[in-house]
């Protein structure tokens, strides 16, 4: 019995070890800073400065706003693509094939997401291969620039996030009973019933996890926003970069990142209760 | 229009595989029909073709006169209770039932109180808030039929509902449900490979394999009168004996067994003189120690081993050639005396063995 107790920490050991040292200390050392400030000598003082600035300087928080909320249309325009992608996979396509689909979704994410967006990039910009072919096909007659807005920053944040939605739906939507499906088919359920009241209500977790885990990315997402969206989409994670990097003030960059873990965790939660879950029932 | 349900020539084909193969049958109003086989036979195929989860190959289903092909099933007068019964464990014992009536945008009013008289109809008053998971088995079974029930549907479809019940609750629920169907009065089609289950409840059988139809009749014309082996041997229990026919006199023939015995038995459709047949012959047929063995079939078996089952109970015989039969063994404590390796006189009536030409076997 002790033997195990010592084997289990043993085990464990690891696991703390790379917790304690990459993931709690140096958060720690984060909050420590966000913090910290100068008063007019120039001294490093304690205050709540940082903090306030998010609030006081709108372009700070309007930039907070607008990032939750493209956030949220991502996790909607996942979710509404995911649900039938999904529902494909894990009830109509047969054995074989189901697992020839999911290879197709994971494929992308063999290649790192920077690659990715610059594949993405070539295809869409001015001169890009669209834009080529259309010409030819004589669908336009100039090039359009379909790069640097926000529809196609959020398809690009969609396309990343795509499979993050898919992968806990399909493992939902395997333990549904078909026979539920033709028993409300049977019961006189046209297929829109059929979705609202039998196969969502059963995804429920699944939809919940997925949302949280693409919700996230979304919002922490650096690389595609700042590449496909251009100069005038301003995403929150670009306010940390820049505080960080560009203005050097590490104290005011650490405070951004404390906000943006804080009000997404707001988020989410007001998402689960308006949804009726808990975390634990998500999670499992 | 007499018949709830008409299918004529239907047969469905999947590849190279015929499921079901040119079938007619006509279901009357209200009535209890039951289709009996073996697993695969083709009869889960047949029910959701009558649904409508599955498009016929060729042939009809008419249902109360009206054709189904292309009809979806959330449209057809048919409901199916299904194998695991398929309650929505999201929705309350009410909210199931209403289920339907929802979907025809009956007004809640109407839908609470039609739900609360269903339930009370199949013996669960006050049970609608409950949820799926504290329901019984056998309750879950009655909720899933008052579920289709409810709409009143022109035909009620069951897939196996007692299969997943363990024995002592499936001999109840075979007895309430033919109680409930005489109430409502709905006509029920029921498919089951458990042949007590169909001769119990149903007005009509029709016993399938390889799908087709050997034979539609009552429980007794089926038990009594097989029409083929096939449906002699799965339909209860039958000793068999292989031989071949040694006089034949119109409906009456001599069987010589393999094992040397000469039988006197009926015929069932053409035979002759050196024909190889089959004889069937009930356990219950069979006679032990015979007081009058005029005109009957008198032969010796020893006694293998006692098969107790109280009012089922049965002996496991050997005749001298080593072909096991049961013998029904009458609980009268007449035969209390007979014990494994004693050796009795068996004798049978000509009319109760029937022999058929000798066929290929086929799996039952």
């Amino acid at each position: 019995m002790k033997g195990s107790r010592i084997v289990f920490w043993l085990f464990l050991a690891p696991v703390l070890v790379w917790l304690l040292l990459l993931i709690v200390l140096p958060h720690m050392d984060l909050l420590i800073m966000s913090f910290r400030g100068e008063n007019d000598y120039g001294d490093p003082v304690w205050t709540l400065q940082n903090y306030w600035n998010f609030f006081r300087e709108p372009i700070y928080w309007l930039t907070f706003v607008r990032t939750a909320l493209y956030s949220v249309i991502t996790t909607a325009l996942t979710l509404v693509i995911g649900l039938p992608v999904s529902f494909h996979i894990a009830k109509i396509a047969r054995h074989k094939l189901q697992s020839t689909l999911s290879l197709l979704l994971l494929l992308p994410f063999w290649v790192s997401e920077l690659v990715r967006i610059y594949g993405w990039m070539i295809l869409l910009r001015e001169s890009g291969v669209l834009n080529f072919f259309m010409l030819k096909l004589g669908i336009i007659k100039t090039p359009i620039e379909m790069l640097y807005n926000d529809a196609t920053m959020i398809m690009g944040l969609v396309y990343t996030s795509m499979l993050f939605m898919v992968v806990p739906l399909i493992s939902v939507m395997e333990s549904l009973d078909d026979s539920l499906i033709e028993a409300a088919y049977d019961l006189g359920a046209s297929r829109l019933v059929i979705w609202w009241d039998i196969i969502i209500p059963h995804c429920k977790p699944g939809i919940s996890s997925g949302c949280i885990v693409v919700f996230m990315l979304a919002l922490g997402n650096y690389l595609t926003p700042n590449l496909m969206g251009g100069k005038n989409s301003l995403w929150f994670t670009e306010q940390i970069y820049n505080q960080f990097i560009a203005s050097f003030n590490w104290s005011q960059g650490s405070a951004f990142g404390f906000l943006l873990l804080l009000l997404s965790s707001l988020i989410i939660w007001v998402g689960l209760k308006l949804s009726r879950q808990k975390l634990g029932e998500v999670a499992s | 229009m007499d018949n709830d349900l008409s299918v004529r020539n239907l047969t469905k084909k999947f590849g190279d595989f015929t499921a079901v193969d040119n079938v007619s049958f006509d279901v009357p109003n209200g009535s209890f029909f039951s289709i009996l086989g073996p697993s695969g036979c083709g009869k889960t195929t047949m029910l959701r073709m009558v649904a409508g989860f599955e498009e016929p190959s060729s042939g009809s289903i008419e249902i109360r006169g009206r054709d189904m092909l292309g009809v979806e099933p959330n449209k057809r007068p048919v409901n199916l209770v299904f194998q695991h019964l398929a309650l929505f464990p999201m929705m309350t014992v009410a909210e199931n039932i209403a289920f339907g009536l929802k979907r025809r945008k009956m007004a809640a009013g109407e839908t609470a109180k039609r739900t609360e008289t269903m339930l009370e109809r199949v013996g669960l008053p006050g049970y609608g808030a409950k949820r799926i998971d504290q329901l019984s088995g056998g309750q879950k079974q009655r909720v899933a039929i008052a579920r289709c029930l409810v709409l009143e549907p022109s035909v009620l479809l069951l897939d196996e509902p007692l299969g997943a019940l363990d024995l002592k609750l499936r001999e109840q629920m075979k007895v309430e449900l033919k109680k409930l169907q005489a109430k409502v009065g709905t006509t029920f089609i029921y498919i089951t490979h458990d042949q007590s289950e169909a001769l119990v409840m149903s007005d009509r059988v029709a016993v399938m394999n390889r799908g087709r139809y050997e034979q539609v009749g009552t429980p007794q014309e089926l038990y009594n009168e097989p029409a083929t082996p096939f449906v002699a041997r799965f339909v209860g229990e039958n000793n068999a004996w292989a031989g071949s026919v040694s006089e034949c006199d119109g409906k009456e023939v001599v069987i010589r067994t393999d094992g040397g015995f000469h039988f006197r038995c009926r015929a069932k459709g053409a035979l002759r003189n050196g024909d190889r047949a089959d004889l069937y012959l009930r356990p219950e047929a069979m006679r032990i120690n015979p007081r009058e063995t005029e005109g009957q079939n008198v032969f010796e078996v020893t006694v293998k081993t006692i098969l107790f089952d109280g009012a089922n109970s049965r002996l496991l015989t050997v005749t001298p050639d080593e072909q096991e039969l049961l013998v029904t063994l009458p609980q009268n404590r007449k035969f209390d005396h007979i014990a494994p390796g004693d050796g009795i006189t068996v004798g049978w009536h000509p009319e109760a063995g029937i022999c058929f030409a000798e066929q290929e076997r086929e799996g039952a």
